[in-house]
């Protein structure tokens, strides 16, 4: 018997296979990258004897359950809230020890000593609405950022980045072993400078 | 002389699709590294506030997840439309986000064990209450780096 060869497969419909996987594929995944504000929690057990800070070095924040903003017992816009912050924290009225070099503020006797001390107290009601609250986080952050920025764009000109993409570089896993070592230091540095002091208070108790 | 015979008809060749496969499964391939699938579904809304001042959530491995919000309409019937939290596929109270975090921690490498975030998904209509109670207990059990995942946006969506 004559030997038969096999026939070949068709392979025209292959195509419209992998495009249905591909289009499965396309609907079924998300590319996902989380991203978000980074906080710390403070630990749970109370500290023995708090250290005592001053009146003038705490900037309170009040989101109420109306979503009103209180700024130091004052309502404020949140649209204020980001200069209101740094003028706090940048103000350096400090004299003597507390005295901040590097502050361009006002030097208001009435506000912060320098930007190590201040405090930013964020206080929110349990009825107050989550995105209300990101938002006030959101303005607080950048205060931080800002004034961050404009000290490491000061004290390494010749980077050419400023301190949020510097961290981004510095985060980043692609990033070399290098570059992340030479950024390390120059990081801590700026924020050693503006301590990112942001306390988030418990919520107001029901009275 | 019939050497440099011109071909015959002027009608172009058809193009061959012999390739089509091929592209279509560098593009199949490169969708299906390159994305992450979910690894829970979702059971209650989840639209997050916006923010822009971000930071990246780089190294998956690391991360823990509790989601927070209105059920979604397909279970409202069943668990009313009152805020919940929702730890891996269940709806969860505010009692069990501890154990949740420990078993979580648990389970993952030893040496990541220190540096974990708990990425908190929390639908934008939510009141500030259960957020609370979510971090005291998470206080409780000294998960204390956390993230408030956002989307990318001004601040200025949020507030109406």
């Amino acid at each position: 018997m004559a030997k038969r060869s096999a026939p070949e497969v068709n392979a025209g419909s292959m195509a419209d296979i992998a495009f249905l996987l591909l289009i499965f594929f396309l609907v079924t995944t998300t590319i996902e990258t989380d991203s978000g504000l980074n906080r710390k929690l403070p630990p749970l057990e109370d500290q023995v004897d708090p250290p005592i800070t001053r009146e003038k070095n705490i900037f309170t924040v009040l989101v109420s359950k109306n979503d009103q903003l209180l700024v130091e017992e004052k309502l404020a816009d949140i649209e204020d809230l980001r200069s209101l912050a740094i003028s706090f924290l940048d103000n350096g009225g400090g004299v003597g020890d507390e005295a901040c070099e590097y502050c361009q503020g006002e030097r208001n006797e009435s506000s912060s000593d320098n930007p190590d001390k201040a405090i930013i107290s964020l206080k929110s009601d349990r009825e107050t609405s989550y995105k209300v609250y990101i938002a006030v986080q959101n303005e607080l952050v950048a205060a931080y950022n800002d004034l961050r920025n404009r000290e490491f764009e000061r004290l390494f000109p010749n980077l050419g980045i400023n301190f949020v993409s510097a961290q981004k570089q510095y985060d980043d896993p692609r990033t070399n072993a290098d570059t992340a070592l030479e950024l390390k230091p120059k990081i801590a540095q700026v924020k050693a400078m503006f301590p990112q002091k942001l306390s988030e208070a418990e919520t107001n108790k029901l009275k | 002389m019939s050497k440099f015979k011109k071909k015959k008809g002027g009608d172009l060749p058809a193009i061959s699709t012999a390739s089509l496969p091929d592209i279509v499964f560098m593009l199949l391939f490169f969708f299906m590294v390159a994305t992450v699938m979910r690894d829970s579904t979702l059971m209650v809304v989840n639209k997050l506030p916006a923010a822009d001042q971000i930071q990246k959530l780089d190294k998956k491995d690391r991360v823990m997840y509790i989601y927070a919000g209105k059920p979604s309409s397909r279970y409202e019937d069943k668990y009313g439309s009152s805020a919940r939290i929702q730890l891996n596929d269940k709806f969860a109270t505010v009692n069990e986000v501890g154990a949740f975090i420990l078993a979580e921690r648990a389970s993952k490498r030893q040496e990541l064990q220190n540096v974990l975030t708990t990425a908190m998904k929390v639908d934008s209509e939510t009141k500030m209450g259960l957020i609370q109670d979510i971090k005291q207990e998470l206080r409780k059990v000294s998960a204390l780096k956390i993230n408030y995942t956002t989307r990318v946006g001004d601040y200025t969506q949020n507030l109406n």
